[in-house]
């Protein structure tokens, strides 16, 4: 039998991810990524089988060019394999039109990414509520009290009028960190959110991201070069020439 | 949302202020050229006064004659048929006949001046709405009697009497002929060829016989229709009139070709007969020129801002990796950029027009045609607003198109560049 989603009132406290962890929340099966160019080809993922279950927090690594980020973007749906299926709780969402995956993006996954990618012209608060400006029928009043509870949760309530440019590394990503939170997604995607900031800001998030994953049972993906924060996930996987090693 | 989106494309549009300010001098350009060419189109064929009830006006200038050898001619009405076959139409309100207008020498002292003089029947002020600043229009007793009587407008009364009141009563000569001045009306512009004149007399005083059975003369018919709806009628009934009229030499002549056409059907029906070659007033073809014309012009700034707009598109390519990576679907950002794009045109718009308004006072001040005092008006700023609208999703539309079929991962790596 299929463990269930739902949170038991029986069972409020204990940690959410326990209660899941036998669920596949995303699962790669004979994923192939080859990019073409005029005169060569080249195979970033060959045929990758992995499933991530429901929150879990797993680390990726291996060296530059292995495929872990393309793994990462596809995971995530911000790019189409070249062949094999991709599972999102279950659905196969690799025949997902533009509309259905742009939904899936909204509701299921929260990304971070190494330079942050904030919008520079718009202001804190504006940047994290850019997930839910997507979301049908929402009100202007819930996007912003969520954007709110989002930046208080990474600390940074007190500067939802600052731009992103006005604020530090560690600071951007938390309003990244936030933005990802807002939509409340089951699944977050992190490509190297400690990459650009120094071993103290860098610890700072590795510890927002264990909190998250601890207390709202979130499934993490991260892919790190960073050993030491490898070892502070669950599971670390690792990646050489577009294929699993361990 | 749409706040959002707007307050973002202020915030984009201050970041480049070089890009912006050439785009918007692109819009801003085209428009106020396109917007003194639709000011002077209304201004010749829309409702102004005199004409204001061109709704229900139609107008017979032109006689068309097919000669058996191939020929054509072209040439005026004469009174004898306009009175015979026209004045005599039942569905009509009213029918006016006048001559066309000629530059006639008048003399104040030693200074000559070249008036432009026209004839008309009494119906004529009935027909058209002056304005009479003092006295009134000459009337049918006058026109029978020949009554040397006369209407000027202010810039004659002006110029011949230094005085723009009290001239009623006065005397003015005309090619030599004196005329009582009657009544003194505002200033009609020279582009309004069927009522224009800087003096009307009657009819009757005209040196023409005006009898003289013959096809061509120099006279118009300016036909009031009592409604707009009852125009079509008017004009079947106006047709079937010039069935009956005979040929004059019925060996040499094929047919004679003679419509009541509105305003615009009236410039079209000579201006595209090389084309028509008379079968048809031409407007289903001038107005595709007219609007192919507009779009070529409008066409190649277009391209250049289509240009601007695909690099300041791709120079936020990490903006829509992530607004994608977030859930916004291809027509979402397709919005979001066409709302941005028609943000900018609009502001190109308004300078557009306010540039249009300084270009028109500058035409009307330099007198180029006489009288003519363009304006803009409510139609012209829907019609700006239109085709700053069209200007702007043209533009647009072919950048956000792009941007959007992009894949996130690519955006994100700013490879859209």
């Amino acid at each position: 039998m299929e463990p269930t989603l739902t949170k038991s009132p029986l069972l409020t406290g204990a940690p959410a991810a326990i209660l899941l962890k036998n669920t596949p929340m995303i699962k790669l099966l004979d994923i192939e990524k080859v990019y073409h160019t005029d005169t060569i080809e080249t195979v970033a993922l060959n045929r990758v089988n992995l499933t991530i279950n429901k929150g879990e927090f797993v680390s990726v690594m291996g060296p530059s060019g292995c495929g872990k980020s393309t793994l990462l973007s596809l995971m995530g749906l911000l790019d189409e394999p070249t062949g094999g299926t991709i599972e999102i709780d279950g659905r196969a969402v690799t025949s997902y039109s533009d509309k259905e995956l742009a939904r899936v993006r909204n509701h299921k996954i929260g990304f971070i990414f190494q330079s942050f990618h904030l919008i520079n012209d718009l202001s804190v608060l504006d940047n994290v509520e850019l997930p839910l400006l997507y979301r049908a029928g929402m009100s202007g009043k819930e996007r912003r009290q969520r954007a709110q509870a989002a930046l208080e949760k990474v600390g940074l309530i007190a500067r939802t009028k600052h731009f992103p440019s006005q604020l530090s590394g560690g600071q951007r990503q938390r309003v990244a960190i936030a933005r990802a939170l807002a939509g409340a997604p089951e699944i977050i995607l992190a490509d190297e959110p400690t990459g650009n900031l120094d071993s103290v800001m860098g610890d700072e998030i590795m510890d927002l991201l264990l909190g998250l994953n601890r207390q709202e049972g979130t499934t993490i993906v991260m892919v790190t070069h960073d050993e030491n924060m490898a070892h502070k996930t669950e599971r670390l996987i690792r990646f050489f020439d577009g294929s699993q090693v361990s | 949302m749409l706040f959002s989106y707007l307050k973002l494309a202020w915030k984009v549009l201050l970041r480049r202020k070089f890009f912006t300010f050439i785009s918007l001098f692109g819009i801003a350009f085209t428009l106020m050229v396109l917007l003194v060419v639709v000011a002077m189109f209304d201004y010749t064929v829309g409702a102004h006064y005199p004409e204001s009830r061109l709704d229900r006006m139609v107008f017979a200038n032109f006689l068309h004659v097919k000669f058996k050898d191939g020929g054509n001619m072209n040439t005026p009405l004469s009174y004898h048929l306009l009175d015979k076959y026209v004045r005599t139409l039942r569905t009509p309100e009213k029918v006016a006949i006048a001559s066309n207008f000629h530059a006639t020498p008048s003399y104040v002292g030693n200074r000559k001046l070249d008036l432009d003089l026209r004839y008309t029947d009494a119906t004529f002020w009935q027909v058209l709405d002056f304005n009479f600043r003092e006295g009134k229009a000459f009337q049918e007793a006058d026109v029978k009697a020949a009554a040397h009587v006369a209407v000027i407008n202010r810039t004659t009364a002006r110029q011949y009497f230094g005085t723009e009141t009290g001239v009623v009563g006065r005397t003015i000569v005309v090619n030599q002929t004196n005329y009582r001045v009657q009544g003194v009306v505002d200033d009609v512009p020279a582009m309004r060829f069927c009522s224009y004149a800087d003096v009307w007399v009657p009819i009757t005083t005209s040196p023409d016989d005006l009898q003289h059975v013959q096809l061509n003369g120099d006279y118009l018919a300016i036909i009031l229709a009592k409604s707009s709806g009852d125009v079509p009628a008017v004009q079947a009934e106006f047709e079937r009139a010039m069935k009956r009229v005979p040929l004059p030499d019925p060996k040499g002549m094929d047919y004679l070709d003679l419509h009541a056409d509105r305003l615009m059907a009236s410039f079209s029906r000579q201006l595209m007969s090389p084309l028509t070659e008379y079968k048809s007033d031409g407007l289903e073809l001038l107005y595709p020129i007219l609007a192919g014309l507009a779009l070529l012009f409008m066409l190649l700034p277009a391209l250049n801002l289509i240009n601007i707009n695909v690099s300041r598109i791709m120079e936020r390519s990490s903006e829509i990796g992530v607004r994608k990576a977030f859930g916004a679907t291809g027509g979402k950002l397709v919005s979001q950029f066409l709302v941005e794009n028609i943000f900018l045109t609009l502001i190109g718009g308004i300078l557009g027009l306010s540039l249009a308004y300084v270009a028109l006072q500058l035409i009307s001040g330099s007198d180029l045609l006489a009288y003519a005092r363009f304006e803009l008006n409510w139609q012209i700023f829907a019609w700006a607003l239109l085709v700053t609208v069209f200007f702007g999703v043209l533009s647009g539309v072919y950048p956000a198109f792009k941007m959007s079929r992009l894949q996130p991962v690519q955006a994100l790596k700013g490879s859209g560049k």
